[in-house]
């Protein structure tokens, strides 16, 4: 079934300038890298990863990204609704790793942090590599600390953490080596930078990719990607970094909602 | 045992095509289709300008089948020749068919025009969309006199085999199906989607589509577009592409018995993914098989025998 589930909002927390988090009290039993589609009647459906997951609560980060993210910061209060369907997608997998790497760029760290309760919680050594342009914009820092990984940030300006990209830190951690897989989730060509960086140290990796998307369950093909003709919201949003790497489009252009491709 | 299909002097390796309007965005989304085991695919209906569709919720499913008011979103035909030859490309064993749309008759034969001059095998005129109503009045094929007039102007500008694509909400599709054949149309695609129909979120308090009303697809429309096609093979000559609620092999086979030569897949990929081509060509062979039919054309009409 595909219909919406009219969830209320029961919390919002501002966790960057641009993002605001919105807690469900609700088990949505999403695997992590899953995503939802989040409807705001009269105006729009978006699809959103998944962020933080207990039995009681689920959590989106919802960055002011577009038109429709731009209205639910504005008018969606504490005991609003918003419309959730799914949860949809392939996940990331983790299964028969012991220590990895995880990589959130900027406001693609929910996913991230709903997999490092995963990874963790499996006794997975997890290690969280952060990025955003300065320490406002670092999300879920206290989280990643509450999980005990192994969590270091980079800022653009140097404002906490590195100073640099995020990817300088990924490098660091490749080369001491040891690492099972990287998952990332961020911009989309800090992801090609992560993935061409994993396959240059052999190691496998995850990307977590964004695509306009309609039905969210694998018939409009709004969100096929060249050449293969994969269907994001069904085979990916996770996709094998390897795999999104022999896609001609990954970290180039997109499909607009008409179907015009556009630069990434 | 042979499950090939001849159709307006076109191969097609089985029976079953995408139908016009899932998974047709890009080219290389068609071509993924074709290599999943359908015989052919049909590309979302494009017009002259960029549309980006309406907003979402714009697909939905229910327990009765799908909803949907995409709204005919596409890049325009004049940015879409990349496409087809992507298409051609990846899948050049499969048969490719253009759909086209148009606001006015005169759009519609420009359209046609454009769509004739890419590497499309056939041409569908998608005369019976119902989920644009408030922007393009009601559809062609819901008037005998307009399906007439339009189908033999657009006939003037190709020469590639047309199918015309008919509107299951109307009194008497059969009398539909005549004007379009001797208007010059090579083949009928019956049925579109029904309705239009609604679904309410009591919640929010307001219809859940952004457009509020959308197509009804899926098992609700299987009897109704199997009644279309049953008429439709007794008034025309003309082959049918028989779409509309085929899910299974069992309705693809009550399609082919209804009249339908070629079968449009589209919800059952909501079903079975993309396995929904093998399995209902599967089936196909394993009736054929038990019942000792020899080839596929057997099938074609064989209710109306009774």
């Amino acid at each position: 079934m595909s219909l919406p589930l009219p969830l209320k909002v029961i919390r919002i927390t501002q966790d960057s300038p641009v993002l605001k988090t919105y807690v469900f009290a609700h088990n949505l039993r999403a695997k992590p890298g899953q995503f939802v589609m989040v409807w705001l009647p009269g105006v729009d459906e978006v699809p959103m990863s998944v962020g933080w997951q207990t039995e009681q609560e689920c959590h989106l980060g919802i960055a002011n990204a577009g038109d429709c993210t731009a209205k639910i910061h504005e008018r969606v209060k504490v005991g609003d609704r918003l419309g959730i369907r799914g949860p949809y997608g392939n996940p990331f997998t983790f299964q028969g790793c012991s220590k990895i790497v995880l990589v959130g760029g900027g406001y693609g760290t929910p996913p991230i942090l709903n997999l490092a309760q995963q990874t963790v919680s499996a006794g997975i050594e997890t290690i969280v590599l952060l990025g955003a342009r300065n320490k406002e914009y670092l999300l879920y820092e206290k989280q990643f600390e509450s999980l005990k990984t192994d969590l270091r940030v980079a800022t653009d300006d140097g404002s906490k953490g590195h100073k640099g990209f995020v990817t300088d830190l990924l490098e660091k951690e490749l080369e001491k080596g040891g690492i099972d897989c990287v998952y990332t989730c961020g911009p989309e060509k800090m992801m090609v930078k992560v993935a061409e960086m994993a396959e240059d140290y052999g190691v496998e990796s995850q990307v977590s990719l964004e695509r306009h998307m309609k039905c969210g369950f694998g018939i409009c093909g709004q969100c096929c990607m060249d050449d293969s003709g994969i269907r994001l919201c069904k085979e990916g949003p996770v996709l094998a970094g390897s795999r999104a790497l022999k896609h001609t489009e990954f970290g180039k252009y997109r499909r607009a909602a008409s179907g015009k491709m556009e630069k990434i | 045992m042979n499950v090939s299909v001849k159709f307006c002097g076109i191969e097609f390796p089985n029976p079953t095509v995408l139908a016009s309007g899932y998974l047709g965005v890009t080219g290389a989304s068609l071509a993924s289709c074709a290599k999943a085991g359908a015989g052919g695919a049909t590309s979302k209906t494009l017009f002259m300008e960029e549309r980006p569709g309406h907003p979402n919720p714009s697909v939905l499913q229910f327990p009765g089948g799908l909803i949907n008011a995409v709204g005919l979103c596409g890049e325009g035909i004049k940015n879409a020749r990349h496409e087809f030859e992507k298409y051609k490309e990846l899948a050049p064993e499969n048969p490719l068919v253009g759909s086209v749309g148009g606001k006015t008759v005169d759009e519609f034969i420009e359209c046609a025009e454009i769509m004739a001059s890419y590497p499309v095998d056939m041409l569908e005129l998608n005369f019976s969309c119902p989920n644009v109503e408030g922007e393009m009045g009601r559809p062609i094929a819901c008037d005998p006199q307009m399906t007439a007039k339009a189908t033999k102007a657009i006939r003037k500008v190709t020469k590639k085999p047309i199918s015309v694509k008919l509107s299951p909400n109307v009194p008497d599709i059969a009398l539909i199906a005549k004007e379009a054949e001797e208007n010059g149309a090579d083949a009928i695609t019956a049925v579109n989607t029904m309705g239009p129909g609604m679904l309410i979120d009591p919640y929010a308090r307001r219809p859940i589509l952004a457009n509020k009303v959308g197509g009804v697809s899926g098992y609700a429309l299987k009897p109704i577009a199997l009644k279309a096609v049953y008429d439709i093979y007794n008034a025309v000559k003309i082959p049918i592409i028989a779409t509309g609620g085929i899910v299974t092999g069992r309705d693809a086979l009550e399609m082919l018995m209804a009249g339908g030569t070629l079968l449009g897949i589209g919800s059952s990929l909501m079903y079975n993914d993309m396995q929904a081509f093998e399995i209902i060509l599967d089936k196909i062979r394993e009736f054929m098989k038990e019942e000792g039919f020899e080839d596929i054309s057997e099938l074609v009409g064989l209710a109306h025998e009774t």
